[in-house]
């Protein structure tokens, strides 16, 4: 009870704090030329209240204070506490005081740590800032409290979906924010350079830090998902081209091209209206997304509570956002009046802009093939869906330029190079498409697109590999992020290409056995736990070479809400994962049982960890 | 570069030697297609009633000698386009298909256009 | 002029995304299928309910009258719900009763018709729920109404009042 009262009123005082904090940086943007004490110490003031409003939250969720609507809605007292705490973000309310948090605290860590910027530069940075903290402030508080008042108090909540009960998901939902939120700290920085006419090399080094940070956790939290959905939600898929993963892809897409194309801005003053466009495009996707999950205008696996108002306020913010950059955009940005931009085609800026356009592209899919279904609805009431068979069409061919621009960008020299190596890079190309083709030839499916595209990722795999003893230190961020991703892609490709599986009806004593695998249903043990109960399903499983393994996949009948999971039982080694779920089958006395042959998954998550090395090493990296 | 023209032509030639297995095949379409009742997933992820006897139909069909898109066309009548992943290309869904080709495609425009390139 | 021109367009297609969205929040995002009205329906064969002997579907919906085809099971919680209603409409020579008895355990689904009745003239097996797919259903329950060999109306879902009356009014 006392907790939320605390947790309410200090909602509303850090949204006054962030009026005030608009008219202050409004007055000293006009009056004085020294950064006000005041705009810092409020900014500190903002974020204090939000974290007590946030432990308020989270105290009421710890002791079950089912007077709180929220708490009553996503919890319930047989839950462990670890779920008890980290159901404070599951859930809308929670997730969106999150977001606040995040957004206030990034930019008192913006107006602390920027120091060698221009001051009216900070304070416009915080107006914009400001708008958005206010916008979703209001948002909170009028459509989304998470202090309601529940009157008569329950005794019971209603309990948090079993499947968002995971450690891998109880983290993700932080770790994405800080990558969503963080790029806000882009966009108002984007649209305060923009109006002061201060988009350069120096801004683009000072910004380069921030655009870093959100990458990283973007990174990280899109692949806590995705190994979560690995693992939980479905038959050993990771990325399902849902359209709550597609959100995330997009500001990510947006991200790393903005990560590209500041290194040019960095060194010559050319693509900053580009640059100001990604910038803002960055945050606004992140919006966007936020608009199109949470309002329920699109279906989804991960679905939090709709509400219309709510979409309706996020949208009109949205576009109140969008507008307003556009606004800037148009009125303060003149491009140079020197139109012609001269390169050279062998050139690191030629090859960075040939990312960007190829990012772009990426991002269009994502894009269309996520609202198109929306549009043709409202449109002409037609429903279809768009899902991976889409997306694999429109990107895949993409990808073998793309990856082989990715090996050789990185081996030419700005303003002008011509390339030394010429030899060496065509006999790595052949030696790529051979050992590929040698791979390939083996599996009879799709011979020559498998091919092809495996040699790219190759071609790329090898040119990063020689990089790394030819180029030792220099660029061994870039080089590590794009050896990570020519990993990626390429356990990804051998992924696809060898997990084999085997779908049948077992009963306990039976068996399954085909020429590669043997699998024994031996045993089912049933057990009650706090929250659930459990029947663990005991299997043996002989493969070819006569290597047996016990795996012991589990089906979890939750009582509060009442839901039946499956747990899958995943042994993961080196080389492969061995993956195995049951389901019930509706009056049968036999499972359902499948088990994969998963190869190279540990690779697909080492390898986007590797890739986000590089940009946590960059980071971290010495000014030369 | 006549090394790798030459090598290419040789990958093409080899011929393709796809071979279909039902189980195979099954997944392929299964995958394709949306399971109704759960909303987001395909047939081929879910395990829920529905996806289950529709995973048994599929194979019915293909039994029957049904092909993939004859199997694609019978669900298409029973549920509507709703139930593909795979949308065709079809007057409804031209803007899906060629827009991103056509962001490209200007996308290259632009580039052209405003930078100037020498080698 | 030149120069106006790209924000207009820029500003206009973003005006058109916002009313597109906004009109999209008005809808529902529940997907109502089309109903596949007069549309012919499948021919199936099956076991019968309680004989045990095979059946085709096209010698019971032969005739010009009504038929009403109703999917159940009675681990299904709603068709306990819509039972009362479809006991009620049974009364109603006008329309014959077909069962389907989806995805069940036999001598459940008996019980559950010794208790609560049995308004269907023939109930067929759907062990493997794929006749229902045939027929286009969701799930359970689920109920067509059938003249002259097509489909007149569907309901997905269970049974009520208001609906019950509105098939009264049809099969009349």
């Amino acid at each position: 009870m006392i907790y939320s009262v605390v947790g309410y009123y200090a909602l509303i005082l850090g949204l006054i704090s962030g009026s005030i904090l608009i008219y202050f940086s409004i007055q000293n943007f006009r009056n004085s030329e020294i950064l006000d004490a005041k705009i810092l110490s409020l900014s500190f003031l903002q974020l204090l209240f939000v974290v007590i409003s946030f432990f308020g939250l989270i105290l009421s969720f710890v002791v079950s204070d089912f007077s709180n609507e929220t708490v009553f809605n996503n919890s319930h007292t047989t839950k462990p506490l670890f779920y008890k705490i980290t159901g404070t973000w599951g859930n809308h309310e929670g997730s969106l005081l999150l977001w606040l948090l995040v957004l206030t605290l990034f930019i008192f860590i913006f107006l602390l740590r920027t120091n060698n910027q221009s001051i009216k530069y900070k304070t416009l940075t915080t107006i914009f800032q400001q708008i958005i903290i206010v916008g979703f402030f209001i948002f909170l508080l009028k459509t989304s409290n998470p202090f309601n008042y529940l009157f008569p108090i329950p005794e019971e909540g209603l309990g948090l979906n079993p499947i968002l009960q995971d450690p891998a998901l109880a983290i993700h939902p932080p770790i994405l924010y800080l990558g969503y939120v963080g790029s806000s700290i882009i966009f108002s920085s984007a649209l305060a350079a923009t109006t002061l006419k201060m988009v350069s090399g120096s801004w683009a080094t000072h910004i380069k830090k921030w655009t870093l940070v959100s990458w990283i956790f973007l990174t990280l939290g899109i692949l806590l998902g995705s190994i979560w959905a690995y693992y939980e939600l479905g038959w050993g898929g990771f990325w399902f081209w849902d359209p709550v993963e597609n959100v995330s892809l997009m500001p990510w897409l947006a991200l790393t091209t903005l990560l590209h194309c500041i290194l040019v801005l960095e060194k010559k003053l050319i693509l900053t209206s580009w640059v100001i466009i990604l910038s803002i495009a960055t945050f606004t996707l992140s919006m966007c997304g936020t608009f199109l999950v949470r309002s329920g205008i699109l279906n989804s696996v991960h679905t939090f509570a709709n509400d219309p108002e709510r979409g309706l306020f996020i949208l009109i913010f949205l576009f109140v956002l969008i507008f307003m950059s556009l606004f800037i955009f148009f009125f303060f940005h003149k491009e140079d009046q020197n139109n012609s931009i001269n390169l050279f085609w062998l050139s690191k800026e030629s090859a960075i802009i040939l990312n960007n356009w190829f990012m772009m592209y990426f991002l269009s899919v994502v894009l269309i093939g996520t609202v198109y279904p929306i549009f043709l609805d409202v449109i002409s009431s037609e429903k279809i869906s768009v899902g991976p068979p889409f997306y694999h069409k429109l990107i895949v061919p993409f990808l073998i330029p793309f990856l082989i621009a990715m090996a050789i960008g990185p081996q030419l020299k700005w303003i002008k190079s011509n390339l030394d190596s010429k030899k060496i890079l065509i006999f790595l190309l052949l030696v790529s498409i051979l050992i590929s083709y040698l791979v390939v030839k083996n599996f009879n499916k799709n011979l020559l697109v498998n091919t092809i595209l495996i040699s790219s990722a190759f071609y790329l795999f090898f040119i990063t590999v020689r990089d790394f003893f030819t180029k030792k230190f220099k660029n061994v961020y870039q080089n590590i992020a794009h050896f990570g991703f020519s990993l990626l892609i390429l356990s990804i490709l051998f992924n696809n290409l060898l997990s084999s599986e085997v779908i049948t009806n077992l009963k306990v004593g039976e068996s399954y056995e085909n020429s590669k695998i043997k699998i024994i249903l031996e045993d089912i043990n049933q057990t009650e736990e706090k929250n659930y109960n459990s029947v663990v399903a005991n299997f043996k499983i002989i493969s070819s070479n006569g290597k047996i393994n016990k795996m012991s996949p589990e089906l979890r009948i939750y009582n509060q809400p009442s839901i039946v999971t499956s747990e899958a039982d995943i042994k993961t080694s080196l080389m492969k994962d061995k993956f195995i779920v049951i389901n019930l089958v509706q009056n049968q006395e036999y499972f359902n049982v499948r088990y994969q042959d998963k190869p190279f998954m540990l690779w697909i998550w080492l390898s986007v960890l590797l890739f986000s090395m590089g940009g946590i090493l960059s980071f971290f990296k010495k000014k030369i | 570069m006549k090394n790798l023209k030459i090598f290419l032509i040789i990958l093409l030639i080899i011929p393709n030697l796809s071979f279909a297995d039902n189980q195979l095949e099954r997944n392929k379409i299964t995958k394709n297609l949306r399971c109704l009742i759960c909303q987001g997933q395909s047939v081929y992820d879910s395990d829920s009633d529905f996806a289950n006897s529709m995973k048994i139909l599929v194979d019915k069909k293909l039994e029957e000698g049904l092909s993939e898109n004859e199997i694609y066309d019978f669900f298409k009548e029973k549920y509507g386009e709703w139930i593909l992943y795979d949308p065709g290309l079809n007057k409804n869904t031209y803007i899906l298909w060629l827009l991103p080709l056509l962001i490209f495609l200007l996308g290259g425009a632009i580039i052209m256009k405003k930078l100037r390139f020498k080698n | 002029m030149k120069d106006k021109l790209i924000p207009s367009i820029i500003i206009i297609s973003f005006i058109i995304i916002f009313l597109i969205f906004y009109k999209g929040l008005q809808e529902t995002n529940i997907y109502i299928p089309k109903s596949e009205i007069k549309k012919d329906i499948p021919i199936f064969s099956s076991v019968k309910f309680d004989s045990n002997e095979n059946i085709n579907s096209s010698e019971i919906f032969n005739s010009n009258k009504f038929y009403l085809l109703n999917i159940w099971a009675s681990w299904c919680v709603p068709c306990r719900q819509e039972h009362t209603y479809l006991m009620r409409l049974s009364e109603n020579n006008k329309v014959t009763l077909i069962g389907l008895n989806y995805k069940d355990n036999f001598n459940n689904a008996q019980n559950f018709l010794m208790k609560l009745g049995n308004p269907y003239e023939v109930i067929f097996l759907d062990e493997d729920g794929t006749i229902s797919i045939e027929w286009g259903a969701y799930g359970v329950p689920e109920t067509f109404l059938i003249h002259k060999n097509k489909i007149v109306a569907k309901y997905i879902g269970p049974l009520n009042e208001k609906l019950i009356n509105e098939i009264n009014s049809i099969v009349k």
